[in-house]
């Protein structure tokens, strides 16, 4: 097809074949995905552009917004998956960003609803109708709505909105054709004035919708169970402490049993053929891709070149547990288990300025700081997004860190690892309870709609976890390899000792530790997996290794976290958060060194 | 007679009388939850934790600061809106 070559990257891959053979065609149109949140318009963007939006079964996955294309008939309709949103009359951020996408104006509005809430759904509807533009109703999750007793009769319903309606169900791809070839059909709807909204959706309901009379299933029971202060700790705490096992187990087999063999019998042997090709031990190609020999040997740990530590740290070390922490999350996610946290831990997110939902960023956090911090758009309010994106960066390890502390410091003893765990959560938590005091405002609350448990597709969890690794790899080999590159330069530069020097008398005074971890500390704005990875031969006894990595997990966000904080926060918050995070690391580091010390 | 929700028992019927003012009345109302609708109370959390509710057979999880706000007529005899 002579139309491909005008496709915008990873755009059109499902209906290249209906495409014009002249290419683009004079008709772009513009195509608004709009809905409530969780009612699963990213899995209907997937569907309808081949291009994969993230969905979850929790009320805003979605914050920024994703944008694909589909040909249909000649015509290239621009999608864009607007982030969800109950109303258009703003509440918080990502309904902030959903309002002032669709007052850009669009050619076709498709409006989704999720058929088991219909009347809910039909408050943005009518919001949206009542803007004038032409618009199509995708009725999607018409099977769990029967399912549930709920039946829709659909014509009425095209017929009370004026516009058409198709019933879809987007996970499986039901709807879907019949959807993209009624797009054309989209026109202006019934509008409405604002106040008599709700009685005008009590009468389309009325209309409408029939609800046959249903008794508790054991899926009810589960879901009221899971909000009861005792049996929802309970299923709290074994969910915490399942998905760590699980991550552990998952993390530790894939290293053990696939990656470190592999690595191993391939790659080692490899190197030490290539060795001596480059020049032998003394030549700056040798240790720049091979590194520094510990008796000879290459150790991928320690050797530091580009192909050995450069490649053994973030592909054999980190990627086990980044897959393992995002099979347990997606999973999660997926079955709707999320929100359910919220309710949990509610009254203790108050105690530091946040409410339940917050626990969402922070878990996404322990994969990678960068999406967690993304996902507090889904907060209320700037004060709420200060404090959760600061504790985020300063306390929460992302996966690639964790990786690298479970690897430094579990040989060294458990208890070290348990003794990093809790400094991070103690700081957190002290953190937390200072800046909910000192910050001007107040912590709002909690109002959030738990989905029903729905039963993930492994397929949908399978791509998820896919696009997940794929971004850890694209984001974190090229900053690995930096980073061992220019560790490489400064051990063989000056620059390194001076650095050293200057810092020395913090480091040695209140951290109690040799100046050379300066250097690794501040390469952690590389990455920090890395940086650990730098302690290692540095011979530190294990309270000190804890010090630093205590102190190098809470300082300097690394480079993606400090992008990401920047464009979130602004440049002046994001400072006052980057001053926050220094002091809180030498504080933290300089308490646990004070109680190394007096243990000793 | 009218009472608050937070005051309700686990599993009592009520309808809503009035919500808040302000910010967070308008976001139970684009929720779907208003004057005249029924919901059951499920469960609340201890320390002021939140307070789940079912209005339309979906749970909605409330802050317990809002719930002491939302006046609602407790009904008699209806255990469930499943």
């Amino acid at each position: 097809m002579k139309g491909c070559s005008n496709c915008p990257p990873g755009g059109c891959l499902r209906h290249c074949p209906n495409s014009t053979p002249e290419g683009r065609s004079a008709e772009d149109k513009k195509v608004l995905l709009v809905g409530n949140p969780n009612v699963g318009k990213s899995a209907l963007f997937t569907r309808l552009t081949g291009v994969h939006a993230f969905s979850s079964n929790y009320p805003g996955t979605t914050v920024g917004f994703t944008e694909g294309t589909l040909r249909f008939e000649g015509t290239r309709y621009r999608l864009i998956d607007v982030p969800g949103a109950y109303t258009i009359e703003p509440t918080n951020e990502a309904e902030e960003v959903a309002k002032r996408i669709i007052e850009e104006g669009a050619d076709i509005v498709v409006v989704t609803l999720d058929a088991t809430a219909l009347e809910r759904n039909l408050n943005l509807a009518l919001q949206v109708l009542a803007m004038g533009f032409p618009s199509i109703i995708a009725l999607n999750m018409v099977d769990e709505a029967r399912h549930e007793g709920i039946n829709i009769d659909i014509e009425t319903l095209e017929k009370e909105l004026g516009i058409p309606v198709i019933g879809t169900v987007a996970v499986i791809g039901k709807g879907i054709k019949e959807l993209i070839s009624r797009l054309q059909e989209a026109r202006p709807g019934i509008s409405v004035p604002a106040e008599e909204r709700w009685s005008r959706i009590g009468d389309i309901i009325r209309a409408v919708q029939t609800i046959e009379h249903r008794h508790h299933t054991i899926k009810d029971r589960i879901e009221d169970l899971s909000v009861h202060p005792g049996w929802g700790a309970l299923l709290g705490v074994f969910a915490v402490v399942g998905s760590f096992m699980a991550v552990r187990f998952l993390g530790e087999g894939l290293i053990d049993y696939a990656l470190d063999p592999i690595f191993d019998r391939v790659f080692m042997p490899f190197f030490e053929w290539l060795g001596p090709m480059l020049g032998g031990e003394g030549s700056f190609i040798f240790r720049t891709l091979i590194g520094t020999l510990f008796d000879g040997e290459i150790d991928p740990e320690l050797s530091f070149g580009l192909l050995t530590t450069g490649l053994y740290v973030p592909l054999v070390m980190v990627l086990p547990y980044v897959a393992a922490f995002y099979t347990v999350l997606s999973f999660l996610e997926d079955v709707g288990y999320l929100p359910r946290f919220a309710v949990l831990f509610d009254a203790m997110l108050h105690r530091v300025g946040l409410h339940g939902f917050a626990i969402v960023p922070n878990l996404l956090g322990l994969g990678c700081n960068v999406p967690g911090i993304m996902a507090t758009r889904i907060l209320d309010s700037p004060r709420e997004r200060f404090i959760a994106s600061t504790l985020i960066s300063v306390a929460i390890p992302c996966a690639g860190l964790q990786a690298m502390i479970i690897g430094a410091l579990g040989d060294l003893g458990g208890h070290y690892v348990l003794a990093v765990y809790g400094t991070l959560l103690a700081s957190w938590v002290i953190l937390g309870r200072i800046l909910h005091k000192l910050l001007p405002g107040y912590s709002p609350e909690l109002i959030v709609e738990i989905p029903p448990y729905r039963m993930p597709s492994f397929r949908d969890i399978f791509l998820k976890l896919w696009f997940r690794i794929k971004g850890f790899l694209i984001e974190a080999i090229p900053l690995v390899l930096v980073g061992v590159f220019v560790a490489n330069l400064l051990s063989a530069s000056a620059f390194m000792g001076t650095i050293s020097n200057f810092l020395s008398p913090l480091f040695r005074g209140l951290l109690g530790l040799p100046p050379e971890t300066a250097g690794p500390i501040l390469l952690g704005f590389l990455r920090k997996d890395i940086a650990v990875g730098m302690l290692l031969p540095m011979g530190l006894n294990p309270g000190q290794m804890v010090v630093a990595v205590v102190t190098l997990a809470m300082t300097f966000p690394c480079i993606a976290t400090f992008i990401v904080l920047w464009r979130e926060l602004g440049l002046k918050d994001m400072l006052r958060s980057v001053g926050i995070m220094l002091l809180a690391a030498l504080t933290a580091g300089g308490v646990l060194n004070a109680l190394f010390a007096l243990a000793s | 007679m009218a009472t608050m929700l937070c005051s309700l028992m686990n599993g009592q019927t009520a309808k809503i009388v009035e919500l808040p003012q302000g910010m967070s009345g308008r976001r139970l109302e684009a929720l779907g939850l208003r004057p005249g609708k029924t919901v059951t109370k499920v469960s609340g959390m201890p320390f002021c934790g939140p307070v789940t509710i079912i209005l339309d057979g979906r749970q909605i999880a409330i802050g317990h600061g809002i719930c002491c706000k939302v006046a609602v007529e407790p009904l008699a005899g209806r255990k469930s809106s499943r």
